[in-house]
């Protein structure tokens, strides 16, 4: 098992590797000279010559991400050319809060969309499962960022029952888990939950309807084993897999987090990503996709890791 | 059940006399010598050597022109690997192979050449026709590759449709899937001879095939070998099928030949204990001498992991300490029959023998 | 052979239904694929036909007449925060809501297709080398990279082009890449490989028409993620630039009007809800009419 994490670990580094490679060609990409892109407007020339030795600017590329690198893995993200403050502690404060909202949406997806799928798997083929496979379509066809706005018009702005942006009466700030809060949370989460929903229902619902018609299935019932047992039977198998599309769609949900977040004004790296492109604030940007982009990867290693452990057939080389 | 194999003698005159023959009729058309291939991932950084699979394993045998060797195993005895290995489709890992006295892929006889005389007739399944081209283009492929025009490809098609008894008017434009599996192994059949080759490799050809349409495809086979002057090699699992179609027969066993010979003195007078107990396994068709206990004991055959010495010692009734240790080479018992037992060999030094 | 033999063996012979003939009479006998279907034309058609169907200008305005409601004489659907008749807007925002979601996908589509079918047939490192380029991409999630990507490119209709094509590339790559490793192994592709054709004959006759196939399909289902993240590229105010009617953007500059005319704050979003589970139910459906050979 060990040696199986270990394996994993080196099959990821060089993933890793791209993708900080992906994040440091960002600047780059951006149209203009790279330097301007991550200093503010008004900075001196003095400022820009001392900005252009420490990051190499004038270097070859590759020597400029090594520099780079070596800074990231040192925890130097840049500054924030708006605020000025390292780029480190502005995603460090903001990641809290996304993790929070994406973490409630995604248990609140899983329950949903796993009770949905299950229904709908073992009652195959009835109006139940129509009905939830209809749902199911819906919740992957639907721009979240839309059903935001339409439950903040029915919810906020029309029954005055929930606020209709902010994570805390405050305004900003983090978002504890309190009472006070508590209001503050529920309209991005369900939101932000929908599409997970419908992807985990869709999931369930074949992995259900596939063990239910294996033949050993039709065999254990042939051999007198109740209902109970066959739905006991039925949820160890599909557990790895499930769990495992949980896994990865929490990460998406971190990763993606953006839109929603815009539309609650919700104090996450969502919410600083938005800040960072309307204010062109290119390191800012970086910084945040570069932490995000790796939370992902570091999810994806422990899904695969955890979905082995459960299931030792799933072993990839 | 020898109605096949009258013809044998003019078979090989008539090979002979073919235009491109080169050898003369003492030349074997097909000639494998030492024919290796292993399969498996080597160890790697962090990684365990994946099991190598020994799919043949030294193998050694011709083809003489005009004639039918039927190759006969289990499953996983390497008999497909052969046949692949022989097409050049996977590239053997050691190993000669002549064909009509000259080496493949040498000057003399470049792939290209060698593939224009040697063609496959593979098992039928869906995945053995393209879904997407009807049977005609499918037939034509062939000769499109090779240069033919279009129209002469397409007409060549129809004529070989019609001779493996598919109506062209019909079954021309029809997709695999309007077709049922003894057409569609006709379809094969007739794909396999489009590019007028000397030797054909059916690969387990009838083997999904209900028994009628078998011994109606059989009988076709029969016919056009002797049409078109053709050198079988006919691989399969059932006995049965490989005494009606052969003149010779090769039994193989975890990527080795165990015996080889006229297919007569194989089936009436086996002289490698594998070659026995897979004919005795055959359940008898006579009520008054039925088969009563199993002729095979021990597992199955793994080819990741073979026994040391002779390859079938763990599962033979007459092992003795010597076939742990040394492994025996095909040995000639007359006839043109081989067997790799130790039995078969006077000078071998098996207690047996000196009892016999 | 006599004469009649002759002509009967070389008689010009009937050709079944081909393949996609029959996947669109499985298809045309699916009514929730052919609802989808008539509902995505619809718009099509509508956003194509735009300046012949759309009752006003898009982009003339009224200062008087801000935020009306749906039904109000002269504006059917109501008039946005300019004054500007919705449904002009609606009409004329299907055109770069469809264009700025379709075409990523149809580029993705040809270069997706291209690097899977290149290194499913070869195999071996080169596959390895392309596949673990591409897992790198995989390593972000869609909407991070579309966005990490426009917002670096900066804002604009092209780039919001750009950074979607790229990021479903990688989606289509493998699922290429993967088909065609199944089919690669098919015996018809080793039955034509004896038959001594090359390499790009054995793709072209063989691999393509059964691959393509698929990875179509799979790509159709792709249309109504872009759908969406492209009107929410535009939402962000990375696509579109205003005053150009576009779903994505609508939504954003109508936000305000949540509280007094929230009916048509609303409406840029059910048009992409619409589009988008229309284009699904439809991938769906073909998907099914697909399947059920083989």
């Amino acid at each position: 098992m060990l040696l199986y994490t270990l394996r994993r670990i080196l099959y990821v580094t060089p993933v890793a590797i791209g993708v900080s490679i992906i994040c440091f060609l960002l600047v780059h990409l951006a149209p203009g000279d790279p330097l301007t892109a991550v200093m503010p407007i008004d900075a001196t020339a003095a400022q820009q010559a001392e900005m252009r030795q420490a990051y190499g600017f004038d270097r070859p590329l590759p020597i400029q991400y090594g520099i780079w690198l070596w800074k990231v893995l040192h925890g130097d993200l840049g500054n924030s050319i708006a605020s000025g403050r390292p780029v480190l502690s502005e995603v460090s404060r903001a990641v809290g809060n996304s993790l929070i909202l994406a973490s409630v949406a995604t248990l609140i997806g899983f329950t949903f969309g796993t009770f949905f799928g299950f229904v709908a798997g073992y009652f195959r083929d009835s109006p139940l499962d129509k009905a939830a496979s209809a749902l199911s379509v819906f919740g992957v066809s639907m721009p979240h960022y839309w059903l935001g706005i339409v439950l903040v018009i029915i919810f906020s702005a029309q029954l005055g029952w929930l606020p209709p942006t902010g994570a805390g009466p405050d305004g900003s700030g983090n978002w504890r888990p309190d009472t006070e809060h508590l209001r503050y949370i529920i309209l991005p989460a369900i939101t932000m939950s929908v599409i997970p929903m419908g992807i985990i229902a869709r999931t369930v619902r074949a992995l259900v309807a596939d063990i239910l018609s294996q033949e050993f299935v039709q065999a254990l019932r042939a051999k007198g084993l109740g209902e109970w047992g066959v739905f006991k039977h039925v949820v160890t198998n599909a557990a790895p897999t499930a769990l495992a599309v949980m896994g990865l769609q929490l990460g998406y949900l971190l990763g993606g987090s953006i839109l929603i977040e815009t539309v609650f004004a919700w104090p996450g790296t969502g919410f600083l990503l938005n800040a960072a492109i309307f204010q062109r604030d290119l390191p800012l940007l970086q910084g945040t996709i570069l932490v995000l982009a790796m939370f992902f990867v570091m999810l994806n290693l422990l899904v695969d890791v955890l979905q082995t452990t459960l299931d030792p057939r799933i072993q990839r080389t | 059940m020898s109605a096949g194999r009258e013809e044998t003698h003019d078979g090989v005159a008539a090979v002979a006399a073919d235009p491109r023959d080169r050898g003369g009729p003492g030349t074997p058309l097909l000639s494998v010598r030492g024919l290796i291939k292993h399969f498996g991932r080597k160890a790697g950084l962090l990684t365990k050597a994946g099991a190598l699979v020994r799919a043949v394993d030294g193998v050694d045998f011709d083809v003489a022109k005009g004639e039918t060797l039927g190759i006969v195993g289990e499953s996983g005895c390497g008999k497909s690997t052969t046949a692949r290995l022989i097409m050049q489709i996977i590239t053997p890992d050691a190993g000669d192979i002549l064909f009509d006295g000259e080496a493949v892929g040498s000057s003399a006889l470049d792939l290209a050449a060698f593939r224009e005389q040697v063609q496959m007739v593979f098992q039928d399944s869906y995945a053995s026709l393209n879904p997407r081209l009807t049977v005609e283009d499918t037939v034509a492929f062939g000769p499109r590759v090779h240069g033919a025009s279009r129209r002469a490809a397409v007409s060549r098609a129809h004529d070989l449709l019609h001779r493996v008894g598919l109506e062209p008017s019909r079954f021309a434009g029809r997709y695999p899937h309007e077709i049922s599996g003894g057409q569609r192994q006709r379809v094969n059949i007739a794909r396999g001879l489009a590019l007028e080759p000397r030797l054909l490799i059916l690969d387990e050809a009838v083997s999904a095939l209900d028994k009628s349409v078998e011994a109606q495809v059989l009988n076709l086979l029969l016919d056009l070998k002797d049409e078109f002057g053709l050198t079988f090699i006919f691989i399969s699992h059932d006995l049965n099928v490989v005494r009606f179609m052969s003149d010779r027969v090769m039994v193989m066993y975890l990527g080795k030949v165990a015996e080889v010979g006229p297919a007569d003195a194989i089936f009436s007078a086996p002289r490698h204990p594998y070659t026995e107990a897979l004919l005795a396994s055959m359940p008898s068709m006579d009520p008054d001498h039925r088969t009563h206990e199993a002729p095979i004991s021990g597992d199955p055959p793994n080819p990741i992991n073979p026994p040391p010495g002779c390859r079938f010692h763990t599962r033979c009734k007459m092992v003795t300490a010597l076939c742990a240790h040394a492994e025996p080479p095909l040995y000639d018992v007359g006839g043109g029959h081989l067997a790799a037992c130790h039995m078969a060999n006077p000078a071998s030094g098996h207690p047996r023998l000196a009892a016999a | 052979m006599t004469a009649i033999a002759d002509a009967l063996i070389h008689a010009p012979t009937p050709k079944s239904r081909g393949y996609w003939a029959s996947v669109a009479i499985r298809l045309s006998r699916d009514p929730v694929a052919m609802v989808a279907l008539a509902v995505v034309l619809a718009i099509v058609l509508a956003a194509v036909f735009a300046p012949l169907i759309a009752p006003a200008d898009p982009l003339k305005g009224s200062m008087i007449r801000r935020l009306r409601p749906i039904g109000f004489p002269g504006y059917p659907l109501g008039s946005d925060e300019l004054g500007r008749d919705m449904l002009t807007r609606l009409i004329y925002g299907g055109r770069l809501s469809l264009f700025i979601g379709v075409t990523p996908v149809l580029c993705a589509f040809v270069i997706g297709s291209g690097i899977g079918i290149f290194a499913g047939y070869l195999g071996g490192w080169v596959n390895t080398m392309l596949m673990r380029v591409i897992d790198v991409f995989f390593a972000f999630p869609s909407v991070l990279l579309a966005i990490a990507l426009s917002g670096a490119l900066g804002a604009g209709i092209l780039n919001s082009i750009v950074s979607l094509t790229i990021v479903f590339v990688p989606q289509i790559a493998r699922v290429a890449e993967s088909v065609t490793t199944q089919i690669r192994t098919r015996d018809y592709v080793e039955a034509a490989r004896i038959s001594g054709a090359g390499p790009i004959t054995i793709v072209r006759v063989h691999v393509l028409g059964n691959v393509l196939g698929p990875i179509f399909v799979y790509s159709t289902s792709l249309i109504s993620v872009s759908m969406i993240l492209a009107a929410g590229l535009s939402f962000l105010g990375l696509g579109v630039k205003p005053p150009e009617p576009e779903w994505g953007l609508m939504l954003n500059t109508l936000r305000t009007a949540i509280y007094t005319q929230p009916m048509v704050a609303a409406l840029p979003g059910v048009m992409i809800f619409l589009t988008s589970i229309s284009f699904n139910l439809f991938s769906d459906g073909l998907r099914s009419a697909m399947e059920v050979r083989q």
